[in-house]
């Protein structure tokens, strides 16, 4: 087991550091000069000069690269053009909007997604299961930001249940404090949590019902069932666990699409978390911002996929040896 | 062509789906034919703001946006710009994917080096490599082609070279090089077939996933130039008003998830009819 972690860890290295190439690379793809996509079509020679000088453009691009990279090692993500802050400064506020929406995107989705698929493998074939199947299809298919606007309309205007945007932070700082702030946090999070859970449970439903209908033609469960075992308990204790394996796959899988629903959602609630943080860098063509929410977003998932590996491996231990 | 007769019949999915397709594809031809002022009604430019942000009526189906602009004939003329994005992008990321993937299917050197940065291009959520991509390269059509090709084609490239990886161990690739075959003639005439069902599968999940990224990156400001009316930046444009015009964004919305909805049941049921031992997997 360590052995596999130890060469996972290992794989791992090679890829973050081609994803920094990349992000670094960004701005010399662009057709032109580097200094005047940042500075904009209003930007004076000499404010380009700055720029220039400023971001070390005036060295040759190992240089510049060796640099940024070695910043990154140290956690120092840069400066922002527009604010002149500190990168790290500036997100730190917008971390717990995000993680704490991507969190209960999670739970909620995936709570949703291996009920509503257990459901329609018990009922497979019935008029409930065929339900389901199509909702998941519709699901798959629905632009986040579209459902949104149907909810906000029928939850927001017209029932008034909920805010149309807006954000109530939670503090943390004390168990009082927390146990004071969450019910109006979980209130304001509510329909952009629903929007993605909705939207990626759909995937996972489908997921689990198929994993399930696989392991329920297995021997194993026909002998369960022939030893008169009760169908809740067959179902749970002997499909479930099995079936289990693909899903945590599957839900891993997903928090690559979890960061487009964060994005998007942040946009249309004005939440004010690290994915309206890069929509705005990104009006404002302030390039150290957007090269350190690359960085952190991919690093961020290498790291979870890593994790789901582990994971993954500890549970099957085929992982382990099948090399 | 009798065969794909029999697969429509006996796959109502695929039937439907091609069906609304087809329809949407009608659509965005007529628009761009002098027919299109018959069907759409209006000018999807035309500006009249006497009459802004009115409410679906008998003059204006779909009702009007912030400038007055008819919404039912800008979300006909958007079919156009989602079909040519999302038909350029399956098509540009198959060939490229399967010249990258089929390469490197039979090259160790240039194997190890290329699926090393196609991982570094998956660690990536999409959404925001796309985003910081064409903020880069600047909004315009082709440049919004261009970046979800960029995203997608590691995608494709795996799937190519695992199909790769697999078949050239087999038997009948082993003879024909054993008589004598050319690598070229190998490749192409032997490999390369065999690739197309997963390769055409794989096509049809980024076709309708082209639809949604163009749609997002509209939405988030950077997409397709409003001049050009496509169904993000129509959806996007009523965002503000969503309180008091919500059917600024209903009904292109609608199109939209209905043309997604056709895509995947058209993938779907291709992978049912290329690929039989996955009939009924997920």
């Amino acid at each position: 087991m360590r052995r596999y972690i130890a060469q996972r860890l290992l794989t791992s290295i090679p890829v973050i550091i081609i994803v920094g190439i990349i992000t670094f690379s960004l701005l010399y793809i662009a057709p032109g000069d580097p200094a005047a996509i940042i500075g904009g079509d209003e930007a004076t020679p000499e404010q380009l000069e700055e720029i220039r000088h400023q971001l070390g453009f005036d060295k040759p691009y190992h240089v510049q690269l060796g640099r940024w990279g070695s910043r990154m090692i140290h956690g120092d993500l840069g400066t922002s053009i527009f604010s002149k802050r500190e990168i790290t400064m500036l997100i730190r506020p917008r971390i717990q909007p995000t993680v704490s929406l991507g969190i209960q995107i999670i739970i909620v989705s995936s709570l949703l997604g291996v009920s509503l698929g257990m459901l329609a493998a018990w009922k497979a074939g019935a008029k409930l299961d065929r339900a389901l199947m199509v909702f998941a299809v519709i699901g798959f298919a629905t632009p986040g930001f579209w459902l949104a606007f149907l909810l906000i309309w029928g939850f927001a205007v017209n029932l008034n249940w909920f805010p149309v945007i807006g954000y109530a932070p939670v503090d943390i700082s004390s168990l009082g404090a927390f146990g004071r702030t969450l019910p109006s946090h979980l209130h304001s999070m509510f329909l952009p949590v629903l929007v993605n859970s909705v939207l990626a449970s759909a995937f996972i439903s489908r997921i689990t019902r198929s994993a399930m209908l696989e392991v329920l033609r297995e021997d194993y469960v026909r002998t369960a069932r022939a030893k008169g075992l009760s169908e809740i308990r067959v179902f749970l204790r002997h499909a479930f666990r099995p079936a289990a394996i693909p899903i945590v796959t599957v839900i891993g899988g997903s928090l690559a699409g979890l960061a487009t629903g964060l994005v998007v959602t942040e946009r249309i609630f004005a939440i004010p978390g690290l994915g309206r943080m890069l929509v705005e860098a990104i009006a404002r063509r302030d390039y150290p911002i957007i090269q350190g929410l690359l960085m952190l977003a991919s690093t961020t998932f290498i790291t979870i996929n890593l994790a789901v590996d582990i994971l993954y491996a500890y549970v099957d231990p085929r992982v382990r040896y099948g090399g | 062509m009798r065969g794909t007769g029999r697969a429509l019949r006996k796959n109502p999915n695929l039937l439907a789906g091609t069906v609304i397709l087809t329809i949407m594809a009608l659509i965005a031809i007529i628009t761009v034919t002098p027919g299109a002022r018959l069907v759409a009604r209006y000018d999807p430019q035309a500006l009249a703001v006497v009459h802004r942000l009115e409410q679906p009526s008998a003059s204006h189906w779909f009702g009007t946006d912030r400038l007055g602009r008819d919404i039912y004939a800008r979300t006909l003329h958007g079919a156009k710009v989602s079909l040519v994005v999302a038909v350029s992008v399956a098509l540009s990321v198959t060939v490229i994917g399967m010249t990258i993937g089929i390469t490197v299917g039979y090259n160790r050197t240039a194997d190890n080096l290329v699926m090393r940065v196609m991982d570094g291009m998956m660690s990536f959520p999409t959404l925001v490599l796309a985003l910081a991509l064409v903020a880069t390269l600047g909004s315009s059509l082709f440049n919004v082609v261009l970046v979800i090709c960029i995203v997608d084609t590691p995608g494709m490239t795996r799937v190519v070279r695992g199909v790769v990886l697999s078949l050239r161990e087999r038997s009948y690739v082993e003879s024909a090089r054993a008589i004598g075959a050319s690598m070229p003639r190998v490749l192409f005439r032997h490999i390369a077939p065999n690739t197309l069902a997963p390769v055409i599968i794989q096509a049809s999940v980024f076709f309708a996933g082209a639809i949604l990224t163009e749609a997002a990156l509209g939405f988030l400001g950077v997409g397709t130039p409003e001049y050009i009316p496509s169904w993000g930046n129509i959806i996007s444009a009523g965002r503000e008003y969503v309180t008091i015009n919500f059917w600024i964004s209903f009904f292109p919305g609608l199109f939209l998830a209905l043309t997604v909805l056709a895509a995947n049941l058209v993938g779907d049921g291709l992978r049912d009819v290329l690929d039989p031992r996955l009939r009924g997997a997920t």
